[in-house]
Parts: C-alpha cells; sequence; structure tokens
C-alpha cells in the first residue's frame, strides 16, 4: 500500500510528461500539416519593408505591388508556375438564409492549383469570368454552411456590397491555419471584379506563386525578387520594398513557438517527476529504518556492503520503472482521452517511451542512492541490535 | 608469528587481543589482553556477566568487529587486519552464527533462509544451492517445513532453521550467541541436543551464554571478567543433552496427573 502510493508520485510524473509531450508533439504534427495545406511550394509576395531615411518602416508600408507585377511574374517565371494576385476585403455577404462577414479574396485562377484546394461542388470561375469581370464567387466550406444549411448553393445567389454575384462553386474543408484562422471562412471572386466592384483600387495585397519543386523555392524567391526589382525599377542600393516568404519560414515561426511551449509544459511536468523522486528517497529511507535487522542478518551471512547497495538500489528503481510504466499507459491513455474530448490532435514521438522509462530508472538510482548507501554501511553489530 | 605457522590446524589463535571503545570522553576497555587457541572439534561454552566482554570477544571472533591490538587468526589465517569486505567474505566462508533471537527473514521460507549465505557467495564452490539448503535443513530434521515462514515455525523450529542457515556453507566454525535465551527448557534441550550432535560430527562450537546448565552440555568452559579469561578448564561432568530431553518430557508427562 504504502508502495503503491510512493509510486503514485512517479506514476503521475511521468503520465505528466507524456501527456504534454504528446500534445506538444501533436501540435507542431499540426502545424505541419497546415502549413502544407496551404498549398505545397507555396511562395507569398507581400508589398511593404520601405525604408525612409534608413529607417525600416517594415512590412506593407507601402502597397506597391501591382496587377502589372503579377502579370510579370507568370509570363518571366521559370522555377515557378501558377501565379495569382490576392486582393483582400470584408464586407457583408447576403444571401441563402441570412448574412454573414468573411474575408473576400479577389484571385486568378490559378489560386486554385496554386492552394492544391479541390471543390466539392460545382466548378471554379475561369479565364473568361476574369476577363469579362463577371459577378461570379466560389464559397469557402465555412460560407456555403452558414448561408445555405442543407442545400446546394451552386447557381444561387449572394450580394456583396448590394451587387449580386452569382456562385458557381463550393471548395471543399480545409481546416485552419497554423494561428487558427478558419481557411474556409472565405469567399473568392475573379480578383478583376473584386477591383472594379469591390475595392476600387488597382493596387493587391498579395500575390502568391507556386514552386515548380520543393528543391526549386530558394530559386524561385531570387527570381521573383529579380523580376520584382526590376518591375519596380529599384537601384542596386535601394532595398527590397516587398517580401517574399515561403511556407517553411511560416513553418518555422510557428513551430518555434510551439517548442518552447512543450518545452515549457514539459518542464513543468518533470518537476512533479522530481517530487515523486523525493517521495521514493523518503519511503526507502524509512524502508533501510525498518529493515535494519534484516541488513544485520545479511551482512553477518555474509553480504558485502555493495550487495545491500544493490539491494536496496533495485528495489528503489523496480519501483520507479513499474511506476514510470504505469505513469506511460496513464499519459498515453489521458493523451487519448483528451484528444477525443478538446478535439486536439496528440501524438506521442516514439522516443518519448525511452526517454520516460529511462528517466523514471534514472529517478529511481538518483533517489535510491543516499538511502541505498546509508543501508550498506550499517555496521552489522549495531544493525543486528536494532529492533 | 612462529607459533602460528606450528598449529595451522586450530581454528582459533587469539594472541593478547584488547579492544578499546570510545564513547565521547570515555575509553571502555572491553577486552584487556586475551589469549585463546580453539582447536577443531572442540565445543566451548563461553560464559561471564554483562559487561565482562564476551559479546565483545564474540563480535571479534565472529569477524564482526576487529582487535584494537592483538592478533588473531581463523583457521591459520590471520584476520585482525582485514577490511569490510574481506570479512564479510570471511564470515560467509569459514563462519556460521546462531543468534538469541533467531534472526530469520520474515516473509521468507525456511529453505530460503537457510539458502541466503549461499547466495553471497563469491568463490562460486557451491553448485545447487537450492539442494545444498534442502540437505541442510534435513540435517536439523525440519526438511518437512521447508515452506513455512519463520512465524508459522515454534521458537525451538526457528532456531534449528537458523543453525541450518549457520550450517550451509560447512563453516570452520560455528558461532551462538545465548542460542537457547529465548526458549523454554524443553526446547533448550532440544537444541543443545542438537550442538552435541554436530558436535559428534566434527564441527567446531562456541556457544556464548550466561546458564550455567548449558556450559554444561559443552566441552569445556571458559569464563570472563572485566574483559579477562579468569577460567578455561573442560567440563567435568558433561551432560548429554538427548538424555536431559528424554527426563523433561518424562516429567511433562508426568506433571498433569
Amino acid at each position: 500500500m504504502r508502495t503503491l502510493l510512493t509510486m503514485l508520485g512517479i506514476v503521475i510524473g511521468v503520465a505528466a510528461v507524456i501527456l504534454t509531450v504528446a500534445v506538444g508533439y501533436g501540435a507542431q504534427a499540426r502545424i505541419r500539416e497546415q502549413v502544407l495545406s496551404l498549398g505545397t511550394n507555396l511562395l507569398v509576395i507581400t508589398a511593404g519593408a520601405a525604408t525612409q531615411a534608413g529607417v525600416s518602416l517594415g512590412a506593407q508600408t507601402f502597397n506597391r505591388l501591382t496587377v502589372a507585377d503579377a502579370d510579370k511574374l507568370s509570363r518571366e517565371g521559370t522555377t515557378f508556375s501558377g501565379v495569382s494576385p490576392v486582393t483582400m476585403t470584408r464586407a457583408q455577404i447576403v444571401g441563402g438564409v441570412g448574412n454573414w462577414r468573411a474575408p473576400i479574396n479577389g484571385v486568378s485562377t490559378a489560386y486554385q492549383t496554386i492552394r492544391e484546394w479541390p471543390m466539392t461542388a460545382g466548378t471554379f470561375f475561369g479565364d473568361d469570368d476574369l476577363r469579362a469581370r463577371r459577378k461570379v464567387a466560389v464559397l469557402g466550406k465555412t460560407v456555403a454552411d452558414n448561408l445555405f444549411p442543407g442545400v446546394d448553393p451552386v447557381g444561387q445567389e449572394v450580394r456583396l456590397r448590394n451587387e449580386p454575384f452569382t456562385i458557381v462553386g463550393v471548395l471543399s474543408a480545409k481546416g485552419q491555419t497554423a494561428g487558427g484562422a478558419d481557411q474556409d471562412d472565405v469567399i473568392l471572386v475573379p480578383y478583376t471584379t473584386a477591383q472594379a466592384r469591390l475595392s476600387g483600387t488597382t493596387f493587391i495585397g498579395q500575390i502568391i506563386a507556386s514552386a515548380t519543386s520543393a528543391a526549386d523555392i530558394p530559386a524561385a524567391q531570387e527570381e521573383i525578387r529579380a523580376i520584382l526589382r526590376e518591375s519596380h525599377r529599384l537601384t542596386a542600393d535601394e532595398l527590397d520594398d516587398f517580401t517574399v516568404r515561403n511556407q517553411s519560414d511560416l513553418a518555422q515561426a510557428a513551430q518555434s513557438t510551439t517548442q518552447v511551449m512543450s518545452a515549457l509544459l514539459a518542464a513543468i511536468a518533470s518537476i512533479s517527476l522530481v517530487v515523486g523522486g523525493i517521495g521514493i528517497m523518503n519511503i526507502m529511507l524509512v524502508s533501510v529504518t525498518e529493515r535494519t535487522r534484516e541488513i544485520g542478518i545479511r551482512l553477518a551471512v555474509g553480504a558485502r556492503g555493495s550487495d545491500v547497495l544493490t539491494q536496496f538500489l533495485a528495489e528503489s528503481v523496480a519501483m520507479s520503472l513499474l511506476g514510470g510504466l504505469f505513469g506511460l499507459a496513464l499519459g498515453f491513455v489521458g493523451a487519448a482521452l483528451l484528444g477525443r474530448l478538446t478535439g486536439w490532435s496528440t501524438a506521442t514521438p516514439p522516443g518519448a517511451v525511452a526517454v520516460a522509462v529511462a528517466f523514471s530508472a534514472a529517478v529511481g538510482v538518483f533517489f535510491g542512492w543516499y538511502p541505498a548507501r546509508k543501508a550498506a554501511r550499517l555496521d552489522p553489530i549495531e544493525a543486528l541490535r536494532h529492533d | 608469528m612462529s607459533d602460528a605457522a606450528a598449529t595451522p590446524q586450530a581454528v582459533i589463535r587469539i594472541e593478547r587481543v584488547t579492544k578499546i571503545y570510545h564513547t565521547g570522553q570515555t575509553r571502555v576497555r572491553a577486552l584487556r589482553g586475551v589469549d585463546l587457541t580453539v582447536e577443531p572439534g572442540e565445543m566451548i561454552a563461553l560464559m561471564g556477566a554483562s559487561g565482562s566482554g564476551k559479546s565483545t570477544l564474540l563480535n571479534i571472533i565472529g569477524c564482526l568487529d576487529t582487535p584494537t591490538s592483538g592478533s588473531y587468526w581463523l583457521d591459520g589465517r590471520r584476520v585482525d587486519q582485514l577490511d569490510r569486505n574481506q570479512l564479510a567474505d570471511l564470515r560467509n566462508r569459514k563462519l556460521g552464527f546462531v543468534f538469541q533471537g533467531f534472526n530469520l527473514l520474515s516473509r521468507t521460507s525456511a529453505l530460503e533462509n537457510v539458502e541466503l549465505p549461499l547466495l553471497y557467495d563469491r568463490s562460486g564452490r557451491h553448485g545447487d544451492t537450492r539442494a545444498l539448503a534442502s540437505q541442510a535443513l534435513q540435517r536439523v530434521g525440519l526438511d518437512d517445513r521447508r515452506d513455512h515462514e519463520p512465524n508459522e515455525l515454534s521458537g525451538g523450529q526457528q532456531q534449528r532453521v537458523a543453525i541450518a542457515r549457520a550450517l550451509v556453507t560447512q563453516p570452520s566454525l560455528v558461532l551462538a550467541d545465548e542460542p537457547t535465551g529465548n526458549l523454554d527448557s524443553a526446547a533448550s534441550a532440544e537444541i543443545m541436543a542438537l550442538f552435541q550432535n554436530l558436535n559428534d560430527q566434527g564441527i567446531t562450537l562456541v556457544v556464548v551464554t550466561h546458564d550455567p546448565d548449558v556450559a554444561q552440555y559443552a566441552k569445556r568452559l571458559i569464563e570472563l571478567r572485566d574483559g579477562r579469561v579468569i577460567r578455561d578448564q573442560p567440563v567435568s561432568q558433561r551432560h548429554r543433552a538427548t538424555q536431559d530431553r528424554r527426563e523433561l518430557r518424562d516429567t511433562e508427562t508426568l506433571l498433569p496427573v
């Protein structure tokens, strides 16, 4: 009973570590997945990073990306394909069963290919829609579900800024971004239409492009830089007035955040492991005192100090190891349960199991050492006299 | 030193052994120069009042303690300068202990208790430790109790398990510290009969006791007082414990009548 209670400390400690590692690892796996869901080899060009008198004004100070830039990129690009401008506005969407507010992105037909985003209903708008500035829209899953619950929205109409748009298609669900934004809460319209009817400017917020392969990403970034510098007529001593990012930058940023978070959580969890270890030390000290006579008997019949040391060390390691295994099981069950209840993805790296087992054994050795050494150094005469 | 080689066959050879304990400021001279030689096959009763130094002497003979000065040869080997590990190995190979309080491991079967010293053997001279333990239990007549734990055995039976444990390594010397101290007279006679029987088979025994009756079962009586040997003589009218046992049994059967 006493042993069980002591083991509980280790059980909880190991379970807590496994649980936090599982949640942290799961989060990282999810981020990787989501970054991939943005579209492989995605390159995002944003305007900005102007410098005035040596002072950087940061990204998107000036909105200097234009449709001309996008056209030039798609004409001249060799290491990347599928260039699409992205204009961004927000407006109230009226239609179906009510109204909804979502970002309205003006994009080109290449957008769907770049983002690798399949349709669930209808089709994406075509080049002729783009040229004719037709008022057509493709709905994200979230928008479709909210405005047209249980109804096929294709062919229906929505009103954006009082302009009627015909719905030609619905995108499949893509889920959340690494930052937690719902990618499906969006309406896509031809950028030409968006500029003419919704935003009223010729500037565009973003250009997205797709590198021809993952290996080409750095080359594509350089090529985009060169083309845009030429297009913006920047001299050699002027800095870029735009930024080209790839998804691995995004992934790294997001991942380093979760790494820090999970490291922090694991550190907190391992404190409980240390507390569990102190519990083991306590119980072992009590055990050595209670079993002094037994130690005396063993010494009298010829046990060396090292034999006694090994025996007590083995007991504390067995205790913590058993606790560690129980904790491991508990951690796995807890992680699975947590995953089911909260919808967080949890995953336990296989190495964590080995580390947890090794660590709990190490706790046993570390905290069992002092009591075991105390037992080994007992004087046999004193120990035999003990009652 | 030269005489050591002259009598290599002596089981115990102790010369001018002293032991001084320091407890705080006071020095206790537990042994003040003891000389003692024990030949193989002897059965010695070591007597003395408490504080006479007999426990100290027993601890030194038993390699549980080392003398402050003087020399000690056990089985021809000088042992008074050995370290803790060497003493432990020596206890394991050469000595068997029987205590007043039995000192068996609780929640451990009789057989496993007897097997215990064999598990600490480093020479690898024992083969099947289970079989040896079983044989030792047979020798004390407790083979049928091999799976019983100490709390399921009577005092006399527990002491016999302890004796089996002392015998299992085939030691040169068996030391018994008040072996009958916790037993009634019938069980005491039983234990002493077993000791005499073992002694007849050639086992050298040193029995510490304060009971003059128990001392009468030995062959030789040594008495200590104030850290010195004051008496060392053969037992004149040695009792046979088997006979006393028979008599005790007779009185017991007579008593209720």
